[in-house]
């Protein structure tokens, strides 16, 4: 019933690469970001018509791209005002080159995660207008009609369009969002990847742009690893069937070692600036877990010496203080790891599978296997409602 | 092509087959994996015969909520009442006919429980509403 997919045209990729740079190009001009994101749209779509015409392509598609797209922007400002429309100059530059190219790709950035917007508007701008995906592909990696996330997208920009900018790279603010993306794609389990948008690839690559943009900021290079580090694990986490495989029952010779070495490498030469911050915090848990040829051989001493870190990075950060107290549970016994977890507030997320956890590490199955279902009457999604109903289900078995 | 609403409930449902109810956490782990991957199947099915719209599963956590009044937060009622009906997910198919919709439904309903019997789990069948009056020709 399924048409035969259609070829794929040699410059689709270059269009999805080329738009957010030429974006880049029109605001480094000056151009207002939201008018010009509707002008590269505008010129894009004119290309997918032209070029696809024998000899339609253009020997410098870039070029082109920038042509066609900054005479849509004049159009549109004319339209919108006359006085306005004075004011631009018509600019004929040479092409940028790799420095300019990255620090618009952070000029970009900056405008998409600005901090006058939602995280869920912020992750939507950033996808389109700097990673290139349609609104049609924004719309299915988050499971809305596309006229929903046309319109939220819309908004966004209205929303920064009236913000004022002045040096570009609040990067804090990049670094939220990019991880955003990515814990989107990563919860999403393998259903998240079947309709050709990959979330947590997307992040990574955005997140290297963001890196060779800013390549002193320790920060950046630390979400990077923590990124890199969780991906390496991404093929061990579910099982064929789409079931959660937890860290310390993953088969752990189908981590991904290369993403693992990378994102080391990357790790200690952040730390080595001495700048710490909490996602090179976070990765150095990540790459401790990841060092270890098994489960058991996990140095949980400098987990929690990590987790420590954290923690006063992050003052009362629930989460933080939740996997704390298990890592706690891994170094002075499971009984004084409990002990943490039950002084949390019952509504941190995930207190009943932590104490589940650490109960049938004790040897006390009977209260696993109630804080597993208790788990998962309150999990968030299908995959781990699964994994925890089957947690609670294994531990009755082993209890008998 | 009519479009219907299989769903699945937590309770609220008509008297079970006998020996069908026991809750999913006193199964073993391999009779909850089967049960799931069922429902993969079931929708991996709708999907190659061109009749799948959607699904989705509900959390039982849950609350009523309704206006406050002017000025006033939304009041709210919950958590659920053990002895409310409670919603568990449901699938959103089109078919050709209502009789396609019950087969579709009772495959569903088929989904394997304890010892891989089926659950024989009722599957409350609900038609939507169209927007227009149907034109046909």
């Amino acid at each position: 019933m399924s048409e035969p997919p259609r070829p794929d045209r040699a410059w689709d990729g270059t269009l999805r690469d080329l738009g957010p740079q030429v974006l880049g190009v029109l605001v480094r001009r000056g151009a207002d970001f939201a008018t010009a994101e509707d002008a590269v749209q505008e010129a894009l779509l004119e290309a997918v018509r032209r070029w696809d015409a024998p000899g339609g392509a253009p020997s410098d598609p870039k070029g082109w791209l920038v042509t066609v797209a900054w005479r849509k922007f004049v159009d549109a400002r004319r339209s919108a005002s006359s006085r306005t429309q004075r004011e631009i100059r018509m600019t004929l530059e040479p092409p940028p080159g790799p420095t300019e190219q990255a620090d618009d790709t952070l000029l970009l950035l900056s405008r998409c995660c600005h901090p006058a917007l939602s995280p869920a508007s912020a992750v939507a701008l950033t996808l389109r207008a700097v990673g290139g995906l349609t609104t049609a592909q924004v719309a299915r990696a988050f499971l809305v009609p596309e006229a929903t996330m046309a319109q939220r997208i819309s908004r966004a920009k209205k929303t920064v369009a009236g913000e004022r900018f002045g040096e570009p790279g609040d990067v804090r603010a990049v670094l939220r969002v990019l991880y955003l993306v990515f814990n989107e794609g990563f919860t999403g389990g393998p259903t998240g990847r079947a309709d050709g948008v990959d979330l947590a690839a997307e992040a990574i690559r955005l997140t290297r742009q963001l890196v060779d943009a800013v390549p002193d900021d320790a920060e950046a290079a630390g979400l990077l690893a923590l990124l890199l580090l969780h991906h390496a694990r991404r093929d061990a986490r579910t099982t064929a069937a789409g079931e959660l495989v937890p860290l310390d029952r993953q088969d752990r010779s189908r981590w991904d070692t290369a993403a693992i070495a990378e994102a080391v490498a990357l790790l200690q030469r952040a730390l080595a600036r001495d700048r710490l911050g909490p996602y090179q915090a976070q990765a150095a848990i990540a790459a401790l877990h990841d060092d270890a040829a098994t489960a058991e051989e996990t140095d949980w001493p400098q987990v929690l010496e990590w987790y420590d870190e954290l923690d006063r990075l992050e003052p009362r950060n629930p989460v933080v203080a939740l996997n704390r107290a298990v890592a706690v549970g891994h170094v002075d016994g499971p009984l004084a790891g409990l002990r943490l977890v039950e002084a949390l507030p019952a509504d941190v997320p995930r207190r009943d599978a932590a104490a589940a956890y650490l109960h049938e590490r004790a040897g006390d199955l009977a209260a696993a296997a109630r804080r597993y279902a208790l788990a998962a009457d309150v999990a968030t999604s299908t995959a781990e409602r699964t994994h925890l109903t089957t947690q609670a289900a294994r531990v009755r078995q082993q209890s008998g | 092509m009519a479009k219907y609403l299989l769903l699945k409930h937590y309770r609220g449902i008509p008297e079970p087959v006998p020996g069908t109810d026991v809750p999913m956490d006193r199964w073993t782990p391999e009779e909850v994996t089967a049960h799931m991957e069922f429902m993969g199947t079931v929708i991996d099915d709708l999907k190659e015969r061109g009749e799948f719209v959607d699904a989705q599963a509900l959390s039982p956590r849950g609350e009523f909520v309704r206006y406050g009044g002017e000025g006033r937060p939304p009041v709210t009622d919950g958590p659920f009442a053990e002895t409310k009906d409670l919603i568990a997910g449901w699938m959103a198919i089109d078919v050709e006919s209502q009789d396609r919709a019950y087969e579709a439904a009772a495959y569903l309903s088929s989904a394997p429980g304890p010892g891989g019997r089926p659950l024989h789990e009722w599957i409350e069948v609900r038609p939507f509403l169209t927007d227009d009056a149907e034109v046909t020709g």
